[in-house]
């Protein structure tokens, strides 16, 4: 072992000192990525302190846009169905999408696998305006027109297979012997799965939610369709404010969102990282 | 607690997985039939459709009727399909390029450091999609953030004209759906065995020797699930491209919004989409098979 | 599992807060920006009805929506063009607008329209122009003649805007070429299309949003413009013309109607009759800068809004109203668009 090691050591040092796996150039690109990921996102906030109407004409710099929509109670309404739908749509999906995830994955190749995956999945290969359109139909061809919960269950519908594949994916990299050894440990299967399982599922599950959360919240074309009276959403007022003319209200209210869903997760990975360290490994 | 749980392996996955199936079967394949069936009804002249069955939908996929009533063929629409998908296979392409390096890049960092770069790159997916596609109008518009202060240095002389081009819709697709790439390869790299890249050098492999058949192979159902993700949305867009493209050139997407909204051509829309529907499901197939084929190869793991 | 039962009770709890019927209630469906909150707000104080507002984008997704069968709304706005379709799929009642108390202050050329002969499903909202305005201070013409707009000058090239959706632009190509509107005949058609795909040559884009935005950069010369949306641009220091070209304009008319479904007629009307009051027609014209269709509205109008070229068109302008076209000439127009866009 040790010759292999010297001979390895000494090829690499005609190289330049990089372990393996390591490529030069790798960290600048991930710099640019991020400057290109980022750079509407600076913008958009910058914009949103634009004094002038027009949203991409500058015109000095003031506040009056964040106070125009904090008066504003059209996008105060719509923010707050986005929320509520998001919110509903996330805890449904992430609880379908595990139990569909931990059949899907777990269950061996079982008849009907590749259809059950390619049922959970259907949402995704379809259209936006296709199932927006479909979905209406179908509502007012049942007569179900309870407005928000309409909507509510169209983004459930869509929202599931989002959640699904992180925790899938989490669930096929996972090492069942921790299970295994909880279930030698006399432990029952509802305990295996509550104090082992789903703790170690739980990065799967967060991002699944998260993922779902994010598609519900930016999902217009659906909800335009879909909704009923008084359930405008924030994507939905903001697609139907294109043809008047964007404000940089706009502006001021995503840059909000934005902070406080940055807040949310840096509270969230702040209490995570605590309490990891609270823990005994 | 477990004793309400069925006894059987299948009982319990038919458990698991009814939820599943009783919110998708009911509101998204229920919806999707009835669009099939839409697609073979007629037209009513304001919308909606008239319950007379007919084939003229698909007819006009591929035939029209020109100015003199005649049938004829019309290659508009197959124009508008093919280059929906170079649009959307070039930013897929944009996507893995662009995504791969990145993944691969926070996957070599320290564990505790990887979720902060996770988070940095979900961040931007919490701003609303038509917000940031209206920003890359402000950035590579005339008098925007890029050309501005090119312009103030004397380094270009007129406006770039980037606007309204097929590659400022390449770029807002591709911007619109980056992180669905970086995610999924993440995913995947993540649970790589760094000790395999070590094995390999050992045994002579060069440094992209390492990459391409160890690394590569390895992450590949995360590469191909980005793909899909990022592929299929793209082929069904049609806010950068109206956006960012000017409308000239129509896009799938945009075709089939333009049949439910001004065209009022709903079994066109409809016969539309279950092309789409058809082209991505024999994707899939393709994909289940190769998948499949690989196990078999492979053995587990 | 019981964090899933409390979820389930907050459900149902919103569920039920939906369905309660409040006492008096209004749902209002427009344009977006289209109903200014001083009004809503106005109208709420005066009546004690609470009234939702929610938003569309076009005429086109309003149909659909109604078309598909989203209930819910007690007052929708539809164009002119519209109102005729919405009849006859059955989609809008009749509600007697002739017979409410501010009846009298409409204007009399508005009076029992084409769309609506016996007055009995409209009450007015705004109604306004569409032709296209350009940037003084790049585009040297002046706007006198609808050949400046769709065959273009040199320096127009590549620097020109034409409106995203058909039926405005096939109508202001109606009047340029003196083809009837509605035309039926493919011939007619043909040379609209060959104009149309001539203009293309020219066009930077195909957008009915940022219009505004487009001249004031620079990104175009020339765009087609709706007359209270041109003014908007310009009150934001833009050098943006509102073009009244001699051939003449399309005119176009939003009006409020009722939904078959709607679950508050009273109050719709009660809504109505509160806008065809001049004070508060005045208050909407003075946020929006169109033209409206109540008398003595005027009075109530800021200087700078009475001074408006785009509300004061020249006296001898020439405006056409687009009637609804038949299923053949609408058909006609989607076939010229689709090949002008491929």
């Amino acid at each position: 072992m040790s010759a292999q090691m010297q001979k390895s050591s000494s090829s690499r040092a005609a190289k330049k000192i990089l372990p393996v796996g390591h490529y030069r150039g790798l960290g600048g690109w991930t710099v640019f990525f991020f400057i290109f990921l980022y750079l509407p996102i600076v913008v958009l906030i910058f914009y949103s302190f634009n004094s002038n109407r027009m949203v991409m004409n500058w015109g000095g710099f003031g506040f009056e846009w964040y106070l125009k929509a904090f008066q504003n109670e059209d996008i105060q309404k719509a923010v707050w169905n986005s929320l509520i739908v998001a919110t509903v749509a996330t805890i449904f999906a992430t609880a379908i999408a595990t139990i569909g995830a931990l059949v899907l994955a777990r269950g061996g190749n079982f008849r009907g696998k590749t259809v059950s995956l390619g049922l959970i999945t259907l949402p995704l290969m379809v259209p936006e305006i296709v199932t927006a359109v479909a979905v209406l139909i179908f509502f007012s061809a049942i007569g179900m027109n309870w407005g928000l919960v309409n909507v509510i269950i169209a983004h459930i519908t869509f929202c599931i297979p989002f959640a699904f594949m992180p925790i899938r994916a989490r669930l096929e990299g996972m090492d069942t012997s921790l299970e295994q050894a909880a279930r030698d440990l006399y432990a029952s299967e509802w305990e295996t799965f509550r104090y082992v399982t789903v703790p170690l599922l739980m990065p799967g599950i967060v991002a699944g939610a998260m993922l779902a959360f994010v598609i519900s919240m930016d999902d217009f074309i659906i909800t335009l369709m879909v909704g009923g009276a008084g359930s405008t959403t924030l994507p939905v007022y903001i697609y139907s404010m294109i043809r008047r003319g964007l404000t940089p209200e706009i502006n001021a209210v995503s840059t909000v969102l934005l902070l406080v869903s940055i807040g949310i997760v840096t509270a969230y990975w702040i209490v995570s990282k605590k309490s990891q360290t609270d823990t005994v490994h | 607690m477990s004793d309400w749980l069925p006894r059987s392996a299948a009982g319990r996955r038919w458990l698991g997985l009814a939820p599943s199936y009783f919110v998708i079967g009911i509101f998204m394949l229920v919806p999707m039939i009835i669009m099939g069936v839409f697609s073979f009804l007629e037209p009513n002249p304001y919308g909606g459709v008239k319950p007379v069955g007919s084939l003229a939908a698909y007819v006009k996929l591929f035939f029209e009727y020109d100015l003199e009533d005649q049938l004829v063929f019309n290659p508009g629409y197959i124009n508008i399909i093919f280059r929906s998908f170079q649009l959307s296979f070039a930013a897929t392409l944009l996507c893995l390029i662009f995504g791969f390096p990145v993944a691969y890049y926070i996957t070599l960092q320290p564990e505790n450091r990887r979720n902060f770069y996770i988070y940095l790159v979900t961040i931007p997916f919490w701003t609303n999609l038509l917000i940031r596609t209206f920003a890359w109008i402000i950035i590579l518009g005339r008098g925007g953030v890029i050309e501005t202060p090119l312009l103030a240095a004397g380094i270009i002389e007129d406006s770039l004209r980037m606007m309204y081009t097929d590659g400022a819709i390449a770029i807002g697709l591709t911007y619109s759906y980056l992180p669905l790439m970086v995610l999924p390869i993440y995913a995947s790299l993540e649970k790589l065995d760094f000790r395999l890249l070590e094995a390999a050098s050992d045994l002579y492999a060069n440094r992209l020797e390492v990459m391409t058949r160890v690394v590569i192979p390895l992450c590949k159902p995360g590469i191909i699930a980005g793909c899909l993700l990022v592929f299929i949305p793209c082929l069904g867009a049609f806010i950068a491209p109206n956006l960012l493209g000017g409308g000239k050139k129509l896009m799938l997407g945009s075709l089939v919004q333009f049949q439910f909204a001004s065209a009022r051509n709903w079994p066109f829309g409809a016969a539309l989409s279950m092309l789409l529907l058809s082209a991505v499901v024999i994707m899939l197939i393709f994909y289940a098979r190769a998948a499949k084929k690989r196990t078999v190869m492979e053995g587990d793991g | 599992m019981k964090r899933v039962l409390t979820i389930f009770a907050a459900a149902a709890a919103m569920l039920t807060v939906g369905l309660a019927k409040a006492e008096g209630e209004l749902f209002i469906y427009n344009w977006t920006e289209y109903t200014p909150p001083e009004l809503i707000a106005k109208f709420e104080k005066e009546s004690g009805i609470k009234v939702s507002v929610d938003t569309y984008d076009s005429n086109e997704t309003l149909l659909a929506k109604l078309q598909a069968g989203a209930t819910g709304y007690d007052i929708v706005v539809p164009s002119q063009n519209f109102v005729p379709i919405l009849v006859k799929e059955g989609l809008i009642q009749k509600v007697g607008v002739h017979s409410l108390p501010n009846y009298k202050n409409l204007e009399a050329r508005w009076k029992k329209p084409d769309w609506d002969p016996e007055q009995e499903y409209t009450g007015p909202w705004q109604w306004g122009t569409t032709s296209f305005s350009y940037n003084s201070e790049l585009y040297s013409g002046k706007g006198a003649s609808l050949k400046e707009f769709f065959e273009p000058s040199d320096q127009v090239k590549g620097r020109l805007s034409v409106f995203q959706t058909p039926d405005e632009v096939v109508s202001l190509a109606n009047i340029y070429l003196g083809v009837p509107f509605c035309s039926e005949d493919a011939k007619q058609m043909k040379k609209i299309q060959d104009m149309l795909v001539h203009q293309k040559e020219y066009v930077v884009a195909y957008n009915s949003e940022t219009m505004s935005d487009m001249l004031a950069s620079g990104e175009a010369m020339m765009t087609n413009h709706w007359s209270g949306f041109s003014r908007l641009g310009r009150l934001t220091g833009a050098p943006i013309v509102y073009a009244y070209p001699k051939e003449g304009v399309v005119g176009w008319y939003d009006s409020m109607v009722v939904p078959t479904s709607a679950k508050n007629v009273e109050n719709a009307k009660k809504f109505m009759n509160f806008m065809m009051d001049p004070v508060n027609m005045a208050m909407l014209t003075e946020n929006q800068g169109y033209g409206d269709a109540v008398k003595g509205t005027a009075a109530y109008y800021s200087d700078e809004l009475k001074s408006a070229p785009e509300i004061n068109p020249p006296a001898d302008l020439k405006v056409f109203f687009a009637p609804t076209c038949s299923p053949k000439a609408q058909s006609l127009i989607d076939k010229v668009w689709t090949k002008v866009m491929q």
